[in-house]
């Protein structure tokens, strides 16, 4: 059982070398739904943004972000 | 851990802290030596009934209490320049813990296995400590992390600003709701680390410590395949 778990999380991002990510995780995620949007769930580059904002952001902030979505309120033009 | 009456820092488990401690040491030398130095000239000077009415100026005087302190900044700043950028050194992590600071608890977050794991982590109260707990130290959840492992954490606050700090791993940054900081550390050998909130945040401020508990990579693999998928 503990073979199956891998160490590995998100690379450093020169983008955002400094102490505050918070664009770091909000990129990715928009990044997420911009890739998948244009290319479909199943294109595997976009799984780096999946991973990304998976490791990065709060469960509370994606959890938001998704409901602001099927609302029609997210911020930014996905 | 902190003990009574402890007047230093508190023994350092990650090579930040450690080396953090060796400039204190390094500066606090140099500082006893000036202090040292120029009380001792203070008090010779005010008990010395003599007085030299030859003594009006001196330019190799005046040239050496200006070059002296200046290499004396020079000793203190360099050191401190190199620990500053070394804080700042650019990692690529291993292992992502997300760390939210409620009031008056502090949930931790680990997405990068399929396990997506979320816990809370609250202070033992001292009504229920067993006999090897420390009081206001110890929580009923720990933060398991591999030691020798690099680390991120990424600290916010569901409601108002508090701050994630482990002293012995050199560790403090505020939880600020709506902004995630990063802090990248190293620990260097297992065991338990503790920490308390360092930003006043209510009534319960100072009952929603931290403890870090370091493991072998094995164990702490065990220890995330034991949460559910």
């Amino acid at each position: 059982m503990a073979d199956e778990v891998k160490i590995g999380t998100a690379p450093f991002d020169p983008r955002f070398p400094n102490q505050n990510q918070t664009k770091h995780c909000f990129t990715s995620f928009v990044d997420y739904k911009r890739c998948t949007k244009l290319r479909g769930e199943d294109y595997a580059p976009c799984k780096y943004f999946e991973k990304a904002y998976n490791s990065l952001c709060p469960n509370a902030w994606v959890e938001k972000w998704e409901s602001q979505i099927e609302e029609g309120t997210f911020p930014t033009k996905i | 851990m902190p003990t009574w009456m402890a007047l230093g820092f508190q023994n350092a488990a990650s090579p930040l802290m450690e080396q953090l401690i060796f400039f204190h040491n390094h500066a606090l030398s140099i500082l006893i030596l000036v202090m040292t130095v120029v009380s001792f000239k203070l008090i010779k000077t005010i008990t010395n009934s003599n007085i030299n009415v030859q003594l009006l100026e001196s330019q190799s005087l005046e040239l050496f209490w200006t070059l002296a302190p200046a290499l004396v900044l020079l000793f203190i700043g360099l050191p401190s320049i190199r620990i500053l950028y070394l804080i700042d050194e650019v990692y690529n992590p291993d292992i992502t813990l997300k760390t939210i600071g409620h009031q008056w608890y502090w949930s931790y977050e680990y997405s990068d296995f399929t396990q997506n794991i979320e816990f809370e982590s609250f202070m033992v109260p001292s009504q229920e400590l067993k006999s090897n707990q420390f009081r206001l130290l110890d929580t009923d959840n720990r933060v398991v992390i591999p030691f020798n492992t690099q680390v991120r954490n990424l600290i916010s606050s569901a409601d108002v600003i508090h701050s994630w700090a482990v002293p012995s791993l050199g560790v403090k940054a505020d939880a600020i709701p709506g902004r995630l900081n990063q802090v990248s550390f190293l620990i260097n050998y297992p065991g338990l680390f503790y920490g308390q909130c360092s930003e006043i945040c209510g009534a319960n401020h100072s009952f929603m410590p931290i403890t870090v508990e370091a493991t072998y990579t094995e164990f702490f693999k065990k220890w995330i395949s034991s949460f559910k998928k």
